[in-house]
């Protein structure tokens, strides 16, 4: 079943309390909630201030240097033989990857809120290192939960943020990957509620945080349209964005949630393959249930307990994912589909030797879906495919899987 | 009357106050449960907070996430949490149990399906720390019409706006937090708590239990002089995780650790 979306239906959700039809919500513990609801506040406040708005597009072109171009991948669409095939650079933005859009609105943010202590959790450490970045810029004390696992298989990112003055903590509970960094950011806030802000990464969390970081992030959307007008007249025929929260995704969904004629596909990762249980794909394999505030999509098991997820790629390896994409799936607007690391790892190498564009390994996992999509589509239309980030990160996992040692 | 009225009620006029304490459910092992659950009660305590085991316990420190992982190897679900709730009701129909946790596994069973079997097996009330009144709506009316008290907790940070709507909400008692943190984190300042509890006092008729960083008897003591009752949770996990080797020797330490607890509240009388 798909929905027709109008504006009105979209200018009303999140509903006053964060819900996205059945997902989304405030879901913690009683001593966050005054927090979150002046966070809000002053949010709603702000988004209407015409000072804020500038401040925060004035730093994004001059500080992370949008817009990022859309770019025709010549090459590529030929190698493929299909529709043509358009990479939204989203690498070529400062640190790397779409991870600072949101990280400047929120620092922004905090700023407004006179707090000085800036807490994140990462996974495969670009939020992590957009958050330090912002924070060096604008002199706050930086502390990034990051899983004991992911400080091992992005260690370049680890010492970036040590480069830019933040402190790392290596998470050793639980999976000691992403959801557990996340768990003890949430420990840390409730710890420090007074002084400190919870820059969130994705657009997952307790309301309003899928709120304001999908109205971060939809600067790639925006650009998008209107670059996709300016350079072929007509919009996009589908949309191909990596899901693991689901950022990147919703900001290059959302500003064309209402055009009907352009599909959307979000690429979770499958990882040793969905019929293995070792992926990380719950809108493609899970069910919905409560974790990290909201209710949304999850891998758990029978019991409720969250399931341990696997992927090649650190930033997907989430059981969870971002509400709004729950909702998007439930109504139908968008469809979301997953790809095995065998498959980004290919994908990557494809990228890479045939346009000079290295993706991160969550990008990859775009791209491959997006290779095989345009091979179905007529040479007239047209993908664009969200590089969310660049792939330096991952060389040392490449290396590895080749058996060389760097 | 629910049990848990009906206890802190007669504690009240007695002129005492309650001693709670909290064990993760399967810790050390699931078969376990129910015998440290009558030690508690055998050393005075007059509610049990049983905590049902969840892989991401946000709210909580270390000591109760390492509970959480021994029980949760042994498969502690939460429908094992309610037959180890059955079975010690075999033998106790006086202690109220108060089951404490995330809303996942809740979820997960289904809301209905859990109130139904949570009424049967004799659980008395329900508290879930990632669940606060405003989400609450279709879950508190299926633990009303069954007799389940509705526990929600209170922190240092809740307005007096909410503390009247978050009361409203509840039923039995309401659970303060005696500070901004996970539990068992050793930050508790007395006399902020007083002032705060007051205040709850003369904002809601409900009983006020106070919970996190009571570790002694002093500090019991000194929470129980301005509450109506002490909620001693990691101190007790941990001389679980202590002594889980030797089950004779942790009911025990358990014991030699409650009982100056109640008599230090019980000394408090008038």
């Amino acid at each position: 079943m798909s929905v027709k979306l109008t504006e009105e239906m979209l200018t009303a959700l999140p509903d006053a309390r964060g819900h996205f039809g059945a997902f989304g919500g405030r879901f913690v513990s009683e001593t966050l909630m005054d927090s979150l609801m002046t966070l809000e506040r002053e949010y709603l406040r702000l988004k209407k201030d015409p000072e804020f708005q500038a401040t925060f597009d004035k730093d994004l072109a001059d500080y992370v240097g949008r817009p990022s171009p859309l770019y025709f991948a010549e090459r590529l669409t030929r190698e493929t033989g299909g529709a043509q095939i358009w990479l939204k650079r989203e690498d070529l933005n400062h640190t790397g990857a779409h991870k600072v859009n949101n990280t400047i609105g929120q620092a922004l943010l905090a700023s407004f809120l006179g707090k000085k202590r800036i807490i994140a959790e990462t996974g495969a450490g670009q939020h992590g290192v957009a958050t330090a970045t912002v924070c060096a810029r604008l002199g706050l004390e930086c502390h990034v939960f990051m899983g004991a696992e992911d400080v091992q298989r992005q260690s370049l990112n680890v010492y970036r943020m040590k480069l830019l003055g933040a402190q790392v903590h290596s998470v050793q509970s639980g999976s000691r990957t992403l959801k557990d960094a996340m768990n003890d950011a949430m420990r840390d806030w409730v710890t420090n509620v007074d002084d400190t802000f919870y820059i969130i990464g994705t657009v997952a969390g307790p309301h309003p945080y899928p709120l304001l970081v999908r109205d971060f992030q939809s600067v790639i959307g925006r650009e998008t349209r209107s670059q996709s007008l300016e350079k072929t007249g007509k919009l996009p025929d589908a949309l191909v964005a990596c899901v693991g929260g689901g950022s990147n995704a919703i900001g290059m969904f959302y500003p064309f949630l209402t055009d009907e004629s352009v599909q959307l596909y979000g690429v979770e990762a499958g990882g040793l393959g969905i019929e293995t249980g070792q992926h990380a794909a719950p809108l493609c394999a899970g069910r919905p249930g409560v974790l990290h505030g909201n209710r949304t999509y999850l891998m758990e098991d029978d019991d409720g307990q969250i399931a341990a997820t696997h992927s090649v790629s650190a930033g997907l390896d989430y059981p969870g994912v971002g509400p709004e994409h729950s909702w998007l799936k439930d109504i139908g607007r968008a469809n979301y589909v997953s790809v095995t690391d065998d498959e980004a790892l290919d994908a990557f190498r494809m990228l890479t030797l045939v346009e000079g564009i290295m993706p991160a390994l969550e990008t990859a996992h775009a791209v491959a879906y997006a290779v095989k999509l345009a091979a179905t589509m007529d040479k007239d239309q047209m993908v664009v495919i969200n590089i969310s980030g660049r792939g330096d990160k991952d060389i040392h996992t490449i290396a590895q899987l080749d058996g060389i040692e760097l | 009357m629910s049990r848990i009225e009906g206890v802190l009620q007669t504690l009240k006029g007695q002129g005492r106050k309650a001693l709670i304490p909290f064990i993760t459910a399967g810790d050390p092992h699931p078969d376990e449960t129910v015998g440290l659950m009558h030690t508690m009660v055998d050393a005075g305590v007059n509610i049990i907070e049983l905590g049902v085991p969840f892989s991401d316990p946000m709210a909580d420190g270390p000591v109760i996430q390492l509970a959480c992982e021994r029980a949760l190897k042994h498969s502690t679900s939460l429908r094992r949490v309610l037959a180890i709730v059955r079975e010690f009701r075999q033998t106790n129909d006086t202690t109220p149990v108060v089951l404490m946790g995330y809303l996942n596994p809740i979820e997960a069973m289904g809301y209905e399906a859990f109130a139904d079997a949570a009424a049967e097996a004799g659980v008395d009330g329900v508290l879930t720390v990632d669940l606060p009144p405003e989400e609450a709506g279709d879950v508190a009316p299926l633990f009303a019409e069954r007799g389940l008290d509705s526990i929600f907790l209170l922190a240092p940070t809740t307005t007096d706006e909410r503390i009247r709507a978050i009361a409203d909400h509840s039923s039995g008692y309401v659970y303060y937090v005696s500070f901004n943190g996970v539990t068992g984190a050793a930050k508790i300042n007395v006399e902020e708590v007083a002032a705060k509890v007051a205040h709850v006092h003369e904002l809601t008729a409900l009983p006020v239990a106070v919970g996190f960083g009571i570790r002694d008897a002093e500090t019991a003591a000194a929470v129980g002089r301005v509450s109506d009752g002490v909620i001693v949770g990691s101190v007790l996990v941990d001389t679980i995780a202590r002594n889980q080797a030797d089950i004779e020797e942790l009911k025990r330490a358990l014991t030699d650790l409650l009982n100056p607890m109640r008599e230090a509240l019980d000394s408090l009388a008038s």
